[in-house]
């Protein structure tokens, strides 16, 4: 299979022949940093695109069409709007967390991008924890939406911010159990251990019935982390305006905004890893010709191309759902997902420990 | 103003929701007051779109005073005209042509359709689904061609006059109606798939926002709301107008009186209208479009009163005449304020998102209620 390692492997053995170890790991780091920010800015933009348009297929209409070819560049002219526009920071608010918020959810979403494997060989930080770093820093978040919350010094944006933190504390359960399934099937936290143990068939196949469970409780649980349609109760445009960011125009809200689609992203990404595969392409057990066939498409590919699936399942949830009540949510989680995501793992055990998964 | 009942006690939240706010569709004020996400209290507060419609009225001659009431309630504007004139009708003995007659219904049953269709989308986005809304405009949108073909104008028709209509209707209206009818037909089943059959909305529906049959009765609440708690309203069966009582359709009662009955009677509303204008669509007779009138009309002196029924319910216009040009007094009975009236009996104990989907199954249509 072909594989981008000897290329980042080419930079870095150049790298450490001309500078001397110091610099060349600080050389890395730049590489790595500006890629994460290239990545981030054009994700930001061709996700918001594809929203705008699946949600004007979903609703008989054009989307965006005056930008560009088929409004394709709708996105980059939205951004300029929210560069140019006034960094407002009302009065009465708690200056320095009201600005730090948007920096946290953003930072935040940078952060999550580090152990995801792009293609084969192609991981920024090959982290031997790889899963349970990302259950952890995707936590911070809600900090981020509390505080913005808080800060605001307003009762919509306080109440957004409670209703999103209860949320996210509470799916947050289900989604951890989801992956624990998967982790107890592969005996791994790290990510290219999960992606290579996916050789011979994706767990969504292999994992039998309770893979299948956990990946539908997975995409339930990260709709509703993700603060999305039918559970962006924190948003909640018809009862609270815009929730936690009423108070946040110009480039502040850009950055709630764009760490929303890049959190999509992430936990997409995270759910392709996991149950799709990441990188690897479809395989069936031992067809060796198949297999082959299917290695000629790029790894790169297929993790963009499983991900992107999912967010535009993602979406399509958003563009057809009405929204929960707040109890409603909570009681979905703690009476009927949580005791399910729980019975699964101990199904997902047995079945580990006889062996019975392919 | 509603009395103090719920008292605010220390830790309750008081939020303004509105004048400018996503849920009120319009310039409605309400002043909640929240214990957590549980609602105490809601003080609905009017005027901010006060026109003073009814003094207006008195400075304008029995022609002109009709198409004021296009501005109120804008998504029923026909109905609204037709019992305006209607009243001057009474006052001034005057029959109305058949074919007149005909053609005012097909057009109230129409535009009762688009209201509902919009009703219908908006309501959905109150409760956080945006898709609807289009599916519910691009029916709504046949609707609002075929009066732009015939009355010259989308929303606010101004069809009526005193003695019949304005004009005839259009060579192709027939055609068209019947266009829609089926395009209607084709789609209708697409509502039930999306929303109503949607477990988060039913779910979001059920058993919430309860009004009992007498608490309809005392607030004065009309049309579909009150027909949601089981209270049979409907002026057309009641107190039939132009040729009501010679048609076959029924009453919608659902007998829930919670937000989901409301809903539901008025999608089966729409399904009524549709079998009325079945009705009148191939039969609409030959002859006049309008009676010779006066050039000036009088209304001798005395009061009336004539109320229909409205996409919102019982609409009624009450004129007191001193025999001049002009009405001396005109006082409108709109069905959205009693509807609005009854909202705090009904948000008391509920959640802060279910008081929206609530407002959305009042249809509340603000200049109706702030005339």
């Amino acid at each position: 299979m072909w594989s981008l390692s000897s290329i980042s492997n080419a930079i870095h053995t150049w790298l450490n022949e001309t500078f001397n170890p110091t610099w060349a790991m600080i050389f890395e780091m730049v590489i790595v940093g500006v890629c994460v920010i290239g990545l981030f800015a054009v994700l930001g933009l061709v996700l918001v695109i594809m929203e705008r348009k699946v949600a004007a297929w979903i609703q008989i209409r054009l989307g965006p069409n005056r930008v560009g070819p088929k409004g394709m560049f709708q996105s980059m002219a939205d951004t300029v709007k929210l560069l140019v526009k006034e960094g407002m920071t009302p009065n009465g608010v708690d200056k320095f967390l009201f600005n730090l918020a948007p920096l946290i959810a953003m930072i935040v979403a940078m952060l999550l991008m580090a152990p995801i494997a792009f293609a084969k060989d192609f991981v920024m930080w090959d982290l031997n924890i790889g899963v349970l770093y990302v259950t952890a820093v995707s936590s911070i978040t809600v900090i981020g939406i509390l505080m913005a919350g808080w800060a605001s010094n307003n009762k919509y944006s306080l109440m957004g911010a409670m209703r999103s933190g209860a949320q996210i504390v509470s799916y947050e359960l289900s989604a951890g159990l989801s992956i624990l399934t998967i982790i107890v099937f592969t005996g791994s936290l790290n990510i290219s251990d999960i992606v290579l143990s996916q050789a011979n068939g994706w767990w969504i196949f292999k994992g039998h019935f309770p893979a299948i469970v956990s990946f539908v409780i997975f995409i339930i649980a990260v709709t509703a982390e993700t603060n999305r349609a039918p559970f962006d109760l924190a948003e909640a445009e018809s009862e609270l305006t815009a929730g936690f960011h009423t108070e946040y125009s110009g480039m502040k809200f850009a950055l709630f905004f764009l760490a929303e689609y890049i959190n999509v992203f992430i936990v997409c990404a995270i759910g392709a890893t996991l149950f799709l595969g990441g990188w690897m392409p479809f395989h069936i057990g031992n067809w060796e010709a198949f297999n082959h066939i299917m290695d000629y498409i790029p790894s790169g590919l297929w993790f963009f191309g499983k991900t992107f699936f999912l967010i535009f399942l993602i979406m399509w949830f958003r563009w057809t759902f009405p929204r929960l009540r707040i109890d409603q949510l909570l009681n979905l989680e703690w009476k009927y997902l949580l005791p399910i995501s729980m019975f699964n793992l101990l199904l997902a055990t047995a079945l580990a420990i006889l062996g019975w998964h392919f | 103003m509603v009395e103090e009942i719920g008292n605010t006690t220390e830790g309750d939240l008081i939020i303004n929701v509105g004048p400018q706010h996503p849920a009120t569709h319009g310039v409605l004020h309400l002043i909640i007051t929240l214990n957590g996400e549980t609602i105490k209290k809601v003080e609905p507060h009017l005027g901010f779109i006060h026109r003073s419609i009814e003094k207006m009225c008195e400075s304008l001659s029995y022609r002109q005073f009709i198409y004021v009431t296009s501005r109120m309630d804008y998504l029923s504007s026909h109905i609204n005209n037709h019992a305006c004139a209607l009243t001057v009708e009474k006052g001034l003995q005057i029959e109305v042509p058949d074919r007149a007659k005909v053609i005012r219904i097909l057009m109230d049953e129409l535009t009762r359709i688009a209201s509902h269709e919009l009703w219908w989308g908006a309501m959905a986005m109150d409760l956080g689904a945006f898709t609807p809304f289009f599916h519910a405009f691009r029916e709504r949108e046949s609707i609002n061609d075929i009066m732009e073909e015939t009355c010259g104008a989308r929303l606010t028709m101004n069809y009526i006059v005193p003695g019949g209509l304005m004009q005839d209707i259009h060579p192709n209206f027939q055609k068209r109606v019947k266009d829609f009818l089926s395009l209607y037909k084709s789609k209708i089943h697409e509502y039930d798939e999306l929303i109503t059959g949607n477990i988060i909305f039913q779910n979001r529906m059920k058993g919430v926002g309860y009004l009992s049959p007498e608490d309809a009765i005392s607030f004065g609440v009309t049309g579909p709301a009150a027909r949601g708690s089981g209270v049979s309203c409907d002026i057309r069966k009641l107190y039939p107008y132009d040729g009501y009582e010679n048609l076959q359709f029924d009453e919608i009662l659902e007998t829930a009186g919670d937000s989901f009955a409301r809903y539901m009677v008025r999608i089966r509303e729409m399904q009524q209208s549709v079998r009325i204008i079945e009705q009148l669509i191939d039969n609409i007779p030959e002859g006049d479009f309008q009676t010779k009138t006066k050039a000036v009309l009088k209304l001798p002196k005395g009061e009336f009163y004539t109320r229909v029924e409205t996409a919102r319910g019982e609409f009624g216009v009450y004129i007191v005449s001193e025999g001049g040009t002009t009405p001396y007094r005109i006082k409108f009975r709109s069905p959205g304020f009693s509807n609005l009236s009854a909202l705090d009996k009904m948000a008391r104990g509920e959640k802060l998102g279910d008081l929206v989907a609530m407002m959305g199954t009042l249809d509340l249509v603000i200049p109706d209620i702030d005339r």
